[in-house]
């Protein structure tokens, strides 16, 4: 699945797969209900926008802090940057030595993480619900105070190497996936990787990550989100000691680049020893909630949900249980985007299938939505599943705090997030036409083979 | 797209779901949440804590078995079956069996490790009897019709040559296999190639008939649900299975963990490393000693002393960590790292001077306190989905920790003396029996012996 995705600043090798699952279904996966969060919000006189969202379940506490900045933010040349700094903020300030970031929240018992995405960094951690003092305390600290020379930047951003040979250099899907990015946005920010070059990568340094720091690191640039056993009143209380005393600083503007019209469809086929199945996969450019016919974000989501949303879609079921031609198809969609976003189908052909069959199975099935439409029934279990999902995705602590944060930080708003469920409800079959019509555009597309090569 | 979800789900199977739990933060001191003893009228038991504040339930079982059930040479009839029960079961075929999960919104998965097979069912409240109904025809009535034993045979082979081409899967493998050789642990829970292809539709009825039988099943619930209500639904899921237990004999395993280091080489930037060597089962007097040690030197995030020397210091590694592995018939303490090519040698050689450090000086009493209170502060933090205390209400029956375990664990953590630790640090870690997996091109290592089983 393709979709502008975040890197995390460690995951343990063993445990990748699980949490990595784990991550889409509470990050990105399931949009929520806030009405039912009882979210409440204020801003500090320094213009940091608080969101509280009460759990009694267990005596903890989240915190997370998103910056309004991202790696679709990277100066041109230092693709990465976002990235390296969000490593580099454990590495210590004027009160803090490195690395006692995350020894003093362990020596709280509680865990801390952070994360970057093409449109923002966020900074997270979990406590006992008497501990949020110090969580405070410390993210307030790292907010202006950031320490760096050279001793710690230069291992860290060995790490980062690490971490891209990891992620990217030893997964062939993965070095593809980068490439069909950068051909489906021409000028569109999105389509330097989040990781970065590595050759670009390689020439970050500390004076790079300092003056990324302070132009974008500031509390009118940042959400604090708090869930878990508080009270609206504590928070405030804490917030206004903590960050209240940080003051606003201008903050440039975040520019994404338009796109333009694309002239022609793009296909790659990538053969390599490593990969062992066959695979396919096809990119549309799309509206976002922010960004191009937006008025289509909902319509199109429950068009993934209906087309390729699991066992019971129109991919699966007629590729994979009625054809036989497929071990698995799908489609995602994910609206939260400050520029265009994408629209994606996949398909791995079954063994002796050929990649062209199945496309134009798939190729076949979007036609018969295009022209033809989806019924209303199906619309209709399509909206339920969905807003199951958004009951489900209250079933944890750091769920919610993750769709609301990642939610504002796109510029929605709370009461769009709580208007979510009745917004795809209120989605028509009709609807769900026109967006197909409008986004399921030849030109507008990035079509990916992967292919097996003999081992030499 | 389910399918070949859940089989990946499934590859690392055991080890992977431990690590999982041991990192989800596996401690105790949640004393404020109640368990309660449920018992049907079948004489079924399951252990339950409510939770009202989501409209949810998770129910989570376990029966002892899984692939320690499969045949001779047909490796992976556990697994197989696994992902085939949702595949069509009593009045249902495949697709109006998902259409009803689909229409319920229940999330139902089954998953087999070396020692259990394992079920979860997230559900909606008011779909609750309904949707635990599709439970019990996938355990009593599954179909495993000719087309979907095929399409999920397939489905599982491709996964097979994939992981077969991923350094770090094969890293895992080769690890095992060696150090497990004909032991039924050396061999790969989902099979291989080979061994899945030899698979008929009777061997998979005959797992189900040996496998479904209440005399070892163990059940957690958590959400929503009164005990009565919880007892009737038990009933109603498993009441009909035979009153038996799996009738198989795993010998005990001796781990031949004699410090080899074995690589297998690959064309890759990056080497993917496994190591480690014999452990402590679960029932050893020595365990929260261990647990405790292993912390110190491999504990996640930036806590252990591996992290500190590999990623912090000398930016080797994106990660590193180790963990407890206890299996019912032997105990390894297992871990992880990746490093690229032409200096992974000095990621092992850290590894082997931090191994025989922890034995002859053992942890400092600053690091013993900061990892006891990790270890105890963090446990309810993790607490915080159905899914996960279900997990967590499952394991504790399957381990023998007694109703009230909870209550006491805190203070077994916090029993542990420096005297404890360092003698359980020199039992335990033992570089002469330090084994070593590598999948890449490393510079400068080479096997010091062939590996006991080519990998398949």
């Amino acid at each position: 699945m393709i979709r502008l995705g975040q890197l995390r600043r460690y995951r343990p090798a063993w445990i990748y797969r699980c949490l990595a699952l784990v991550l889409v279904v509470a990050a990105a996966a399931l949009p929520a209900r806030a009405q039912k969060f009882d979210g409440e919000s204020f801003t500090l006189a320094n213009g940091m926008q608080v969101v509280v969202l009460p759990n009694h379940r267990v005596p903890a506490v989240t915190q997370m802090a998103w910056y309004g900045i991202g790696a679709a933010d990277d100066p041109r040349g230092k693709s990465g940057l976002a990235h390296f700094l969000e490593h580099l903020m454990f590495k210590g300030t004027k009160t803090i030595a490195p690395g006692e970031f995350s020894k003093l929240i362990a020596q709280a018992g509680g865990r801390d993480n952070a994360f970057t995405g093409p449109d923002y960094t966020g900074y997270h951690q979990t406590v006992a619900r008497d501990r949020l003092d110090l969580l405070m305390r410390l993210e307030a600290d790292r907010m202006t105070g950031l320490v760096l020379d050279d001793a710690v930047v230069l291992p860290e951003r060995d790490v980062v190497l690490e971490e891209r040979r990891m992620r990217v250099d030893n997964d062939p899907a993965a070095l593809l996936r980068e490439q069909l990015m950068a051909s489906l946005f021409l000028n569109g920010s999105y389509r330097v990787p989040t990781i970065g070059w590595e050759a670009e990568i390689r020439r970050l340094g500390t004076e790079d990550a300092l003056a990324f720091y302070r132009d974008w690191y500031a509390p009118n640039n940042a959400i604090l989100v708090v869930a878990g056993d508080v009270e609206t009143a504590e928070v405030r209380r804490l917030a206004e000691q903590h960050f209240g005393p940080i003051p606003a600083r201008p903050v440039p503007d975040r520019v994404r680049l338009d796109e333009p019209q694309h002239p022609a469809a793009a296909r790659f086929e990538m053969k390599h020893p490593r990969v062992a199945q066959p695979s396919w996969r096809r990119l549309y450019l799309a509206p976002s909630y922010r960004e191009g016919e937006t008025r289509h974000a909902y319509a199109l989501q429950v068009l993934a949900e209906i087309v390729g949303g699991g066992a019971g879609s129109r991919l699966y079921q007629s590729l994979v249980l009625k054809d036989g031609i497929a071990l698995g198809a799908g489609a995602d969609y994910a609206p939260s985007a400050l520029g265009l976003t994408i629209f994606s189908l996949y398909a791995t052909p079954k063994d002796g299938v050929a990649v062209a069959k199945l496309e134009a199975a798939v190729e076949a099935q979007l036609r018969k939505v295009v022209e033809e439409g989806v019924d209303a029934d199906e619309v209709r279990r399509a909206q339920q599943r969905m807003q199951a999902a958004a009951i489900y995705a209250r079933d944890s602590l750091a769920g919610p705090a993750n769709i609301v944060g990642a939610a504002l930080s796109v510029g929605q708003t709370l009461d769009d997030v709580a208007a979510w469920p009745d917004r795809i409800g209120a989605v028509t079959p009709a609807e769900v036409q026109e967006a197909a019509r409008a986004v399921l555009i030849e030109r507008n597309s990035v079509t990916g083979i992967l292919l097996p090569e003999r081992m030499s | 797209m389910r399918n070949v979800r859940s089989v990946e789900g499934r590859v690392i199977g055991a080890v992977l779901a431990i690590l999982a739990l041991l990192a989800a933060g596996w401690s105790s001191d949640a004393a404020a949440m109640k368990i309660e003893r449920v018992t049907g009228a079948s004489g079924i038991e399951a252990w339950l804590v409510q939770d009202r504040s989501v409209p949810v339930v998770t129910l989570r079982f376990s029966f002892a078995g899984g692939a320690s059930l499969d045949p001779e040479g047909k490796d992976g009839t556990a697994a197989l079956a696994a992902a085939l029960l949702d595949e069509g079961a009593g009045p249902y075929d495949t697709t109006a069996f998902h259409r009803r999960l689909d229409d319920l919104a229940a999330e139902l998965s089954f998953s087999a490790g070396h020692d259990e097979f394992d079920g979860t069912l997230r559900m909606l409240q008011a779909n609750m009897a309904e949707s635990a109904n599709l439970l019990r025809l996938a355990l009593g009535e599954p179909h495993f019709a000719d087309e979907a034993v095929e399409r999920v045979r397939a489905s599982t082979i491709a996964m097979l040559a994939k992981q077969a081409r991923n350094p770090r899967s094969l890293s895992g493998r080769l690890w095992m296999s060696d150090v497990f050789d004909r032991h039924p642990y050396g061999r790969n829970t989902s099979g291989s190639a080979a061994s899945v292809a030899a698979i008929t539709r009777a061997d998979l009825a005959d797992f189900a008939s040996r496998q479904f039988q209440r005399g070892t099943l163990v059940i957690g619930a958590v959400g929503d649900i009164a005990p009565a209500e919880l007892a009737a639904l038990i009933d109603r899921v498993f009441g009909n299975l035979p009153q038996g237990g799996a009738n198989t004999v795993v010998p005990e395993a001796s781990p031949a963990d004699g410090g080899a280091l074995l690589v297998s080489r690959t064309a890759v930037p990056q080497s993917a490393v496994t190591f480690g060597q014999a452990g402590l089962k679960r029932d050893d007097p020595d365990w929260y000693a261990a647990l405790v040690v292993n912390e110190i030197l491999g504990g996640g995030g930036f806590r252990g002393r591996l992290m500190k020397e590999i990623r912090e210091k000398r930016g080797l590694a994106y990660g590193v960590s180790t963990g407890l592995v206890p299996y019912r018939h032997a105990g390894l303490i297992l871990g992880s790292v990746a490093t690229e090519n032409a200096r992974v040698a000095e990621s092992i050689a850290l590894i082997r001077a931090e191994w025989q450090r922890m034995r002859d000086e053992g942890p400092t009493e600053d690091e013993l306190r900061d990892a006891k209170t990790y270890l105890t502060g963090s446990f309810p933090l993790g607490l915080d989905s159905t899914r996960r205390i279900a997990g967590l209400l499952v394991r504790m029956q399957i381990d023998g920790l007694g109703i009230d375990y909870l209550d006491r664990r805190a203070g077994l953590i916090d029993g542990v003396t420096l005297d404890q630790a360092r003698a359980v640090a020199r039992r335990l870690f033992d570089p002469a029996r330090l084994s070593f997996a590598v999948v890449g091109d490393p510079a400068g290592l080479e096997s010091t012996r062939p590996a006991r089983q080519p990998l398949h």
